[in-house]
């Protein structure tokens, strides 16, 4: 399957547009509202902490339960929001040239800042009950998944093949039939692949905000997350054995009755016309497929879809195709408008920084963090790339080893790597070692991953007939790793690379302070500076660390990524 | 005879970068009656697949008229059917599924859908393969279910837009055979076609008339009324009379026009240059100066022989005739001295007939060479000529020419080409 380039490097332009500036502008003027909100919110809202979670083995099977199914809903949200969102963005071009701008900065913002910003907002939708802080957490988990699905969506439904609308068009089927036969089918491989990678950074988000702090306010959600929080707490090593134990059988039984089926599923809708040697499989798939129940269960909801298919809507995108001729006053219109909203939110932020008496020397302060923080990424990053690079063209030239050590990779990166950082924080504890140094590799401790799977997937896809040809030529050792390994799996690297960066940006608020029992470890960063900023019910700080933090992310994107992904595209793409 | 279809006077344009608009369709006339096949015939770009989209109501013009049996054209209307060149068959439906998605939208009771669906299959000779899914059918299978899901609506109109040139040749004949029967049997539910090809031989094997289009922008340029009796004999001499005469009106006019444009005075680097690599221009050369032609060539008579297809066939022609390799003449090619010269030259005598001929008949590449020369660097980067030639012509044409000028020059080591850093230079890599 072809993998479509992320949001963060789709465009090949490296200077922000416009529509670039808005969309950052929008964000922060959302983030800002909560925010401020928040300030107010904080003191009447009680705790639910953790006091009631006893590490009792027994209870640990529900805990996992209840941690799943926040992800599963998550999933849900994140699946009405992409069809929604993404739609619009892909069928009315004046909304495209703001949303999918707006899908760059989302997913640039660290998702924990999303948490600790709004929390207090959710909360006080729901007083003292366990409500509010059930919905801020699939909301985080929400915003650790949807950006990217809703762009994969958005791009498949760009690329849906002229032929195949057209066909559809002159059969008579409406847009609604349109989009949920064609349209929709389409761009399923691709959505599964990116539901896959969601789910697989969602595990550690979920974990993440179960527990968590934001000044006064305590939550500790009932699941793994909590749990581990409290065992930290308790310095209970048994206890996070378990967790992990826990975890690893909650993620196989999703892959094995969830993923598996449904990467065997959308296999169908691949539009490719070559047959491929090897179709994925699934037993559960097969299970569904042959169960009567499940056809009962599904058949009225099918009946129900073929008949929604004859019924008109008013308007559906059905003149998208015909509209030769722009109206240019919707155009004014338009413009108008998110100038004003921009306006708004520009003004909102100026008043919030404003009242908030910050000085140049905090800025300066959060963006010396961050570069530390950079170094920090890109050392690691590296390091990582030095070791699963040529072990992962290792595994991907030999069929059978990729079969077994493939899987483990993804599981790998889907394992929220969170539950292994006490064990971590422990020894260096115990060893008393640097936690500027040490505590470093935790950040990508599970991103390293993406680089494994993606180098394997890259080598195992190298055409045959090159590498007999490097044989044939007696192109060997490091002239074999320059001039044919290397390049060959360069794509996939970046691709690999890109995400990685991405979750260690995520991972450095969570792994740059740490605590064992009442020893806290902190190692200097930006990562840090927003987690105790969190702590301390610092909107201010939290709100300034996560813009330079975004900001360096985006940075990041535009002058290392894209063009490295585009003269990959470029010079190296074999296929 | 009822009509089925009035196309008149029928414009369309696209538009274009700098609120310019292509001309694509211009004062277009077309009618179907009942009981007619009628074929578009003309070269890639002459807008016969976007008069068929206007016909299928895909797309609007910007003037003149469609009507529909008596009805304007406002949408894809019910009983007009189309067949695609890349089938446009959806890949996660089986052959029954995709055959019966014709009949989704009409409302049909589950089972007649079912009949009528399995009717047409069984018609178009895809028994056996109902549950199958495309991808595991060959090209031909392929298109059957193509034909299979136009047919099931039983349409007053079948649109077919290249519909055999997807396939290899032997699949295609069979399918030509074959519709042309059961058409002729007149067990097709179809009351008119219209067949939209760039294959001269298939226009006259299939269809009653034939209009041809010109490009730039596309007109309906004559038209040509074939009065053979079905089945026809590829072989009789009535029926290559029809594709010599074809030949000659295609290529006359494209000549004519070419001559005209090299014949002004400083012809410019507006000229667009279509896409033909040096070797297919060297082994079109070598074949016209080998036995039995000698030298000058029956068009029909080396396009079969070389297995070439008109719209391969005519761009290398052209080519050859916008360096004055060869002159074109009447659905006849004949090579020029230069072009006899460069037949018996070796491999680096060639380079130079060929770069001489670039500087004196190519304006873009004379131009891009003495940039070079004028300049100390001796280089230039793309961009300055992209832009220069974006002034006279669409962004892709620009590109294109731009290309066919960079491979071109590079045979005849008249310039380089850097992709990577985009510039022109006149360094050859030592």
């Amino acid at each position: 399957m072809k993998i479509l380039p992320p949001v963060s490097i789709e465009a090949r332009r490296l200077l922000p547009s416009r529509w670039d500036l808005l969309a950052a502008v929008l964000v922060l003027g959302f983030l800002v509202a909560f925010a401020d909100a928040s300030r107010f919110l904080v003191h009447p809202l009680s705790s639910i902490s953790g006091d009631y979670l006893k590490l009792n083995p027994a209870d640990l099977p529900g805990y996992a339960l209840r941690t799943s199914l926040r992800m599963l809903i998550a999933m849900g949200v994140s699946l009405a929001f992409t069809f929604t969102y993404a739609t619009w963005a892909a069928k009315n071009a004046r909304a495209g040239m703001l949303l999918v701008p707006l899908l760059d900065i989302l997913q640039s913002v660290p998702i924990l800042s999303f948490l600790s910003i709004t929390i207090v907002w959710f909360l006080s939708l729901s007083p003292g009950r366990i409500l509010g802080a059930e919905l801020a957490c699939v909301f985080t988990i929400f915003t650790g998944q949807a950006w990217n699905m809703a762009f994969s969506f958005y791009q498949s439904l760009r690329t849906v093949p002229p032929e195949l609308e057209e066909a559809g068009r002159m059969f008579g089927l409406n847009a609604w039939a349109r989009f949920w036969r064609i349209e929709a089918p389409f761009a399923m491989p691709s959505l599964t692949w990116n539901m896959m990678m969601s789910m697989s950074g969602g595990w550690f988000f979920v974990t993440l905000s179960e527990a968590i702090s934001v000044g006064k306010t305590n939550i500790a959600l009932p699941g793994v997350g909590s749990w581990i929080a409290v065992a930290i707490a308790q310095k209970n090593l048994p206890a996070i054995l378990y967790a992990i134990l826990a975890m690893l059988v909650v993620i196989l039984i999703y892959d094995q009755l969830l993923f598996r089926p449904l990467v065997a599923w959308a296999d169908r809708f691949r539009v490719s016309s070559e047959p491929s040697d090897e179709t994925p499989q699934s037993w559960a798939l097969t299970v569904y497929r042959r169960s009567r129940l499940l056809d009962l269960m599904t058949a009225p909801f099918e009946q129900m879809m073929r008949w929604s298919y004859h019924w008109q809507p008013p308007s559906f995108g059905i003149k998208a195709a015909v509209r030769d001729v722009d109206s240019r006053l919707a155009d004014i219109v338009w413009h108008v408008v998110l100038a004003l909203l921009g306006l708004f939110a520009a003004w909102r932020i100026a008043l919030f920084f404003g009242q908030a008496h910050f000085s140049w020397s905090d800025a300066a302060t959060a963006f010396g963090y961050g570069c530390i923080t950079l170094i920090r990424v890109i050392v690691l990053i590296g390091l990582a790339s030095l070791i699963w690079t040529p072990i992962g063209v290792y595994v991907g030239l030999r069929p059978k080893l990729t079969a077994l050590v493939q899987p483990v990779a993804q599981f790998l990166a889907a394992f929220p790597n969170n539950l292994l950082f006490p064990l971590v924080v422990s020894l260096i504890v115990f060893w008393n070692a640097s936690p500027d140094i040490w505590l470093s590799p935790l950040i990508v401790l599970g991103t390293q991953w993406y680089i494994l799977f993606n180098v394997i997937a890259g080598a195992s896809t190298m055409p045959q007939e090159l590498r007999d040809a490097a044989e044939n030529f007696g192109v060997k050792g490091w002239l074999w790793w320059k001039k044919v390994a290397l390049p060959s799996v360069f794509p996939y690297y970046v691709t690999g690379a890109i995400t990685a960066s991405g979750g260690a940006w995520n991972a450095s608020i969570a792994a740059e302070v740490a605590s064992w029992g009442d020893h806290t470890l902190r190692a200097h960063g930006l990562g840090a500076y927003i987690a105790d900023a969190v702590n301390a019910g610092d909107f201010r700080h939290v709100l300034l660390g996560t813009i330079v933090m975004s900001f360096f992310v985006v940075v990041v994107n535009r002058l290392l990524w894209r063009p490295l992904y585009w003269y990959a595209e470029r010079k190296f793409r074999l296929t | 005879m009822a009509e089925l279809l009035n196309v008149e006077h029928v414009r369309r344009t696209f538009p274009r970068g700098g609120g310019e608009e292509l001309l694509v369709l211009d004062d277009v006339n077309l009618s179907l009656k009942q009981g007619e096949i009628v074929g578009l015939l003309g070269r890639s770009g002459s807008g016969k697949s976007t008069l068929l989209r206007l016909i299928a109501g895909l797309a609007r013009p910007q003037g003149g008229r469609l009507s529909y049996m008596g009805a304007p054209i406002e949408g894809p209307a019910q009983g007009v059917a189309m067949v695609f060149q890349s089938f446009a068959l959806f890949p996660w439906l089986t052959v029954l599924e995709n055959v019966q998605l014709g009949l989704e939208a009409l409302n049909l009771p589950p089972r007649e859908m079912r009949e009528r669906a399995l009717a047409a299959i069984d018609l178009i000779g895809l028994d056996g393969y109902e549950s199958a899914y495309p991808r595991e059918l060959s090209g031909g299978m392929r298109q059957r279910v193509g034909f299979a899901r136009a047919v099931v609506v039983h349409p007053n109109i079948l649109l077919m837009d290249e519909p055999f040139s997807a396939l290899d040749v032997l699949t295609a004949e069979n399918l030509r055979t074959d519709l042309v029967e059961l058409w002729g049997n007149g067990k097709l539910p179809i009351k008119g076609i219209i067949l939209v090809t760039h294959n001269i031989e298939e226009a006259v094997l299939m269809c009653d008339r034939v209009l041809l289009f010109s490009s730039n922008p596309g007109r309906v340029s004559s038209e040509i009324k074939i009065d053979l009796p079905q089945p026809r004999d590829r072989t009789s001499a009535q029926f290559e009379h029809y594709v010599d005469q074809i030949y000659v009106e295609m290529t006359a006019r494209r000549v004519e026009r070419l001559r005209e444009q090299q014949a002004r005075a400083n012809a410019g680097i507006e000229m667009p240059l279509v896409h033909v690599s040096p070797n297919q221009i060297s082994g079109l050369i070598e074949a016209l100066a080998a036995a039995p032609y000698d030298g000058k060539a029956d068009l029909p008579d080396i396009a079969y022989e070389q297995e070439l297809e008109v719209d391969e066939l005519f761009p290398v022609a052209e080519a050859m005739q916008l360096l004055r390799l060869a002159d074109v003449e009447g659905g006849d090619i004949k090579l020029t001295h230069m072009g006899k010269r460069f037949a018996d030259a070796d491999l680096n005598e060639r380079k130079e007939i060929f770069s001489r001929s670039l500087m004196s008949n190519v304006p873009l590449a004379g131009h891009i060479r003495r940039i070079l020369d004028e300049r100390a660097s001796h280089s230039a980067p793309k961009s300055r000529f992209l832009d220069e030639l974006e002034d006279h012509m669409a962004e892709d044409a620009a590109e294109d020419s731009l290309k066919t000028v960079v491979s071109w020059a590079r045979f005849g080591e008249l310039f380089s080409y850097d992709d990577d850093a985009a510039l022109f230079s006149l360094e050859n890599p030592t």
